[in-house]
């Protein structure tokens, strides 16, 4: 294969979630059906329309040492935990380099999320308000410039082909997938480390997007809140953690020898030029970033066997993405097992698309599509497009290769379709 | 009152163990904040602004390059606290 069109795979995973603090119980919690919504016990949620969120099931600062922790934003947090794991899962000892089997020169990372240090911003401009100009943490520009997530995984695995931080709300994640699959594919770097994450359970965005009419309200049955497909639906629930894979040109991991979960086999992207936040109803842009995925890559809608939805549990949204996959496969939608796994996990904006990309590489890796929790009543028109995975995990495809797609959506239009497929 | 000169290393000691996560046994009258105790630029801001707060005194930004040691920073307070 040409230098320009090298072939990517995933070699090492690696995510902390309201599932669980890394991706082997975030996958468990997965396929069990677990909800990770949880009601807002803090002093601050008591006056919100919006009571309830999936909270991280392991804070860091049970895992980060202090001093560390004391200059990390929670997003830059939570990436460095889901890269450090998904770094030695792919079997490296050390940072690049040091581990003498990666050069530095060939390594980048791209971690991403939908708002920065949020958490970070308004808590210092509390302490301004409260304490004095003095106060001010002087760690506060490098906690909360969006690009520190990446920075700080950049400097973790001495990353120096490039680090870069894609922005485009909850697609963010996804993009930075996408991102480092071209950084490989194109020959820029053999190895990239790449997801999202997203750290917004804070009073201001909580006010923010409940006043939008974007989240749920349900805070009498938080773990039924997150409900895509449900005839019942009332928007998302917020959700906060990340995901994080190891990508590697297929060239560089057989000289390894490590182990391959499965092929990074590209993306597709496009823009709804629509609203700034609603979705085009008919899913006219996903179609295009669907067939995108289609046109670029060497994909076989009849290998696809499941979908890692976006479906956010928004009346609006969840069903124009599975309109978009019904009008660009056709009949081949029929065997793809569609799965929302934000019914677990919540919706963990610009982590969403590095979780669940885990979640889809998991998914082939075990072939077990995991469920979609709370579809008491199913939508009609979400019956009429899609093959639904409801209330269980089911079993995909034992033989032959099989491909997954992670669809992430994103305010602004952003539309980001990623492929993976089992080796 | 005033804090005496094994009170404001005993303190130094508590805000450096805070900030950079070094045993505060560790921090002694010689030792660099910068070469001997993972204090870098900016985490000194944060050691000098906890200090102005313990020891009720006012470390202006001139001053602080010249504080390289806790011995230095320990002398400034005793002379400057109010």
């Amino acid at each position: 294969m040409s230098p320009t069109n090298r072939t990517v795979v995933v070699t090492g995973i690696g995510a902390t979630t309201p599932l669980g603090g890394d991706a082997a119980s975030t996958w468990e919690g997965l396929v069990a059906g677990r909800s990770g919504v949880r009601a807002l016990e803090q002093e601050w949620a008591a006056d919100q329309a919006v009571r309830i969120a999936a909270q991280i099931a392991v804070e860091p600062g049970e895992v980060i040492p202090r001093p560390q922790a004391r200059r990390l934003d929670r997003s830059a947090q939570f990436a460095l935990i889901a890269a450090k794991e998904a770094w030695a899962d792919a079997g490296y000892t050390d940072k690049a380099g040091e581990d003498a089997s990666v050069d530095p020169d060939r390594l980048g990372a791209v971690i991403a999320s939908g708002i920065g240090g949020v958490t970070t911003l308004l808590d210092q401009y509390d302490v301004l308000k409260e304490k004095g100009v003095r106060r001010v943490s002087p760690h506060t520009v490098p906690m909360l410039m969006p690009n520190g997530p990446s920075a700080n995984v950049g400097l973790a695995v001495g990353a120096r082909a490039g680090v870069h931080t894609p922005v485009s709300a909850c697609a963010s994640g996804a993009e930075a997938i996408g991102y480092a699959i071209e950084m490989i594919r194109t020959g820029r770097a053999d190895v990239v480390v790449a997801g999202g994450t997203e750290a917004a359970i804070h009073p201001l965005p909580i006010a923010a997007f409940g006043n939008m009419m974007a989240m749920s309200k349900n805070n009498d049955d938080p773990q039924g809140a997150s409900r895509p497909y449900d005839v019942a639906r009332d928007g998302f629930v917020l959700g906060e953690g990340a995901g994080v894979l190891v990508l590697e040109s297929a060239e560089h991991a057989a000289k390894r020898g490590a182990r391959v979960y499965a092929e990074a086999v590209g993306q597709g992207i496009s823009a709804d030029a629509h609203d700034i936040v609603q979705p085009e109803p008919e899913g006219r842009g996903i179609s295009h970033a669907l067939q995108n995925l289609l046109d670029n890559t060497d994909l076989d809608p009849a290998e696809i066997v499941h979908v890692n939805a976006h479906a956010t549990s928004t009346p609006a949204g969840d069903v124009a993405e599975l309109k978009a996959l019904r009008k660009v496969f056709g009949d081949d939608a029929d065997h793809m097992a569609v799965s929302a796994t934000k019914s677990m996990t919540g919706h963990l904006l610009g982590g969403a698309g590095g979780v669940e990309s885990v979640a889809s590489v998991l998914a082939l890796y075990h072939r077990v599509a995991p469920p979609t929790i709370n579809v008491d009543n199913l939508d009609p028109e979400a019956e009429a497009a899609a093959d639904i995975v409801r209330g269980e995990a089911r079993k995909l495809p034992v033989e032959g290769r099989i491909a997954a797609l992670n669809d992430s959506f994103g305010f602004g239009g952003h539309n980001v379709v990623l492929a993976f497929r089992s080796v | 009152m005033a804090a005496t000169q094994e009170e404001i290393v005993e303190g130094l000691a508590e805000i450096v163990n805070e900030i950079a996560g070094i045993p505060t046994e560790d921090v002694q009258l010689d030792k660099s904040f910068t070469d001997d105790l993972d204090v870098d630029s900016l985490s000194m801001v944060e050691v000098v602004v906890a200090a102005e707060e313990r020891f009720d005194v006012k470390i202006p930004d001139d001053d602080v390059k010249n504080l390289k040691t806790v011995g230095d920073a320990t002398n400034y307070i005793l002379k400057h606290q109010a």
